[in-house]
């Protein structure tokens, strides 16, 4: 069961973490490396004696910046797609058929899990933003993605109105409490780039977490066979 | 008047194997992810930063 479970995580975990690194590389690279001046300073915005043109000749691809990006990108798709498909066998065991087509909607709930509920109050931060201490932080993106996961499976598996209340509470409580947040606003890369950061990483994330789930749901339905 | 009979034959547990392998997920969302030595943050960092995880 092991050996099935790995095999069908680490298939979907490299198809999906390699499109996912691709359109990283693509869309998100250029807004980090362009708000990236400014948070060293190179560049402001804020102040300045003459407008900051908005457009900017970033460079090409740095292939060992870019490549450990690759590599890490399909590290952590291989750990989603561990959790994915850890939680796909026990649904399969009560009964739920898992298919590349049910896998789509597995794929959602794992990018609403793990980046809309944490990112709903501690959204996708561009480099040169203000925050509160790390620590903290992680620890809250922890607390809210495990509340957020059960929440999911509460709603897909709960079966009663007991059950989707106490979903609706899991959801709810992390962002009730707060996430950490930063004493000043004292951010140095321009609000424009920061909010095309954070839509593109929620973009880029469904897109990665879509193919994640149908690919992890064919390559464990076709090793069953 | 027909029935039709539905039997679901558990071939073992299933638990173990799936703890273990969620176990080893989050691990390595953990290590490759967040943890904040030096080097790991560094060589991660644009990840990351992508993937919506507090960087630094």
């Amino acid at each position: 069961m092991f050996s099935r479970i790995l095999t069908s995580a680490l298939l979907a975990g490299a198809g999906a973490g390699l499109i996912a690194a691709f359109l990283q590389l693509w869309f998100l690279q250029p807004v980090l490396l362009h708000a990236e001046l400014y948070e060293q300073g190179r560049l402001v915005h804020f102040g300045a004696a003459s407008a900051v043109p908005a457009h900017l000749d970033l460079g090409g691809l740095d292939p060992l910046r870019d490549g450990l990006t690759l590599f890490f990108t399909l590290l952590i798709y291989a750990g989603y797609a561990l959790l994915l498909v850890a939680l796909m066998s026990l649904a399969e065991q009560r009964g739920v058929a898992i298919t590349a087509r049910s896998g789509l909607v597995w794929g959602l709930a794992g990018f609403a899990v793990l980046h809309l509920a944490p990112g709903f109050s501690l959204a996708p931060e561009v480099p040169g933003v203000a925050a509160a201490a790390v620590g903290p932080r992680q620890i809250w993106w922890f607390v809210t993605v495990f509340a957020a996961g059960g929440a999911a499976w509460l709603i897909a598996f709960g079966g009663s109105w007991r059950a989707w209340g106490a979903a609706v509470l899991l959801l709810l409580a992390p962002h009730v409490v707060g996430a950490p947040e930063p004493d000043h606003f004292a951010g140095t890369a321009p609000p424009e780039l920061a909010a095309l950061f954070a839509a593109r990483s929620y973009g880029v994330a469904m897109a990665g977490w879509v193919l994640l789930g149908v690919l992890a749901g064919y390559f464990w339905s076709r090793e069953a066979a | 008047m027909s029935m039709t009979t539905a039997t679901i034959r558990v071939t073992g547990s299933r638990l173990a194997p799936a703890l273990f392998a969620a176990c080893l997920g989050l691990t390595v969302l953990f290590v490759a992810g967040h943890v904040q030595t030096a080097t790991l943050h560094g060589a991660a960092h644009d990840t990351r930063h992508a993937n919506g995880f507090p960087c630094h």
